[in-house]
């Protein structure tokens, strides 16, 4: 049995674009836009939803058979909780600056609606490789469209890419001002409506019926 | 006294938990197509929200904070349980919702018909934990200050879903570029509602 067959691939590209997370899925919205303002913060947040999604996927996958249907939402969460201060306690001890950053986002992974959402909709009916690879995909959509806001944001809101100043200063000598909106929270929302609209201008068959 | 209004101000307002930190954007967008659901939903997270905030709290304040366990013997003094903090919370928030539901279902049936449906949804509602998270962090002082903080957070998330619904039942009629219909044109104005909220932030409490 080949690992990366064509369907487990699709499993795999299919949330890049055509099944996104947050843009077609909508799926945790509330980590994507408010760890956006700089690059850093928002890969290490991506890497860090790759890591619990594809594994919390793997290990409910694993236990699919044996969860009680009632109770199964406290064992996801139990799941999901576990990899997350896995997560956090490694953010701390090896990236304190930013896990500080990242604050209570961190902890917000758990309650993260990609998480919850790829268990109920895919984890509890099939099997652990899929699975797994669902969640890699996944984390990988989400991550890809923090990371494009979080370019944005960065690059006209400070000047800077990862923390480097790209924009001379011979340009803010000939009168360019960062553009303060670009920091402020509430841009995150309008540069993802943003997106919204430029993806579903390809992509037309996920146009909204009227 | 003076101090727990400022509290409940600050968190309706100043740091809403819809505009400020996009918490509880899923339920958020997902819940407010019209008004009428996203009143029971802003209810039934008001509700929670005081109710696991204050018990988060004692928790915290009592079992897992450094050294917290020392009222049960000198011996505990040195244990540490912080890093436990997120399962602890999780879990009273499921356990919470399961149990009011249960006694809102027993109690008041018509109250259940119009909430029952949103309360499994609030276990797994950023806004819910993120209450007890920002309670951590922020180092609230005392119970009061902590309910203040649980019902000021809910009723700021309730207030920017109902306006967000009434918004959006009004959007019916208009007529939106195509691929920015639905979910785009609701991040947008979401967007523009967080800069009327910037309003606030002027203010000194």
């Amino acid at each position: 049995m080949s690992l990366l067959n064509s369907k487990n691939f699709k499993l795999l590209a299919n949330p890049l674009n055509l099944d996104n997370p947050v843009t077609v899925q909508i799926l945790g919205i509330c980590s994507a836009l408010a760890v956006t303002t700089k690059l850093k913060p928002a890969i290490v947040m991506g890497l860090s939803v790759i890591v619990v999604t594809a594994f919390s996927n793997l290990v409910i996958s694993i236990m699919r058979n044996s969860i009680p249907p009632r109770i199964r939402i406290i064992v996801q969460l139990v799941v999901v909780a576990s990899m997350v201060i896995l997560v956090d306690q490694l953010l701390r001890a090896f990236v304190y600056d930013v896990s500080k950053q990242l604050s209570v986002y961190v902890g917000l992974i758990i309650t993260n609606c990609i998480i919850m959402g790829r268990l109920e909709a895919f984890a509890m009916g099939n099997k652990p490789w899929p699975s797994f690879m669902d969640g890699i995909g996944n984390g990988i959509g989400y991550s890809i469209i923090l990371i494009v806001v979080a370019f944005i944001r960065e690059l006209f809101g400070s000047g800077a890419i990862m923390g480097y100043q790209v924009v001379p200063q011979s340009f803010y000598d000939a009168g360019y001002i960062n553009n303060g909106m670009m920091i402020m929270p509430t841009m995150a929302l309008v540069l993802v409506g943003v997106i919204i609209w430029i993806q579903r201008s390809f992509n037309k068959e996920l146009i909204e019926k009227e | 006294m003076q101090e727990i209004i400022n509290i409940f101000i600050r968190s309706v307002f100043i740091d809403n938990m819809i505009f400020a930190f996009f918490i509880g954007m899923c339920s958020y967008l997902a819940v407010s197509k019209t008004v009428k659901t996203s009143i029971g939903l802003g209810v039934a997270v008001i509700f929670v929200q005081i109710i696991t905030v204050p018990i988060n709290y004692l928790l915290l304040e009592y079992i897992m904070k450094p050294g917290a366990l020392s009222w049960m013997s000198d011996s505990f003094k040195d244990v540490d349980l912080s890093f436990l903090s997120f399962m602890v919370y999780i879990a009273t928030i499921a356990a919470m919702t399961q149990l009011v539901e249960m006694i809102i279902e027993k109690f008041s049936p018509a109250l259940y018909n119009s909430l029952g449906i949103f309360l499994p949804l609030i276990a797994v509602n950023c806004a819910i934990l993120a209450g007890s998270l920002f309670m951590e962090q922020r180092e609230y002082k005392n119970m009061g200050e902590v309910l203040s903080w649980g019902l000021g957070s809910g009723v700021g998330w309730m207030l920017a879903i109902v306006s967000l619904a009434a918004v959006r039942e009004k959007l019916k009629y208009n007529k939106i570029p195509a691929p920015l219909r639905g979910i785009g044109i609701t991040f947008i104005i979401t967007g523009l509602m967080g800069i009327a909220f910037m309003s606030f932030l002027g203010i000194k409490v």
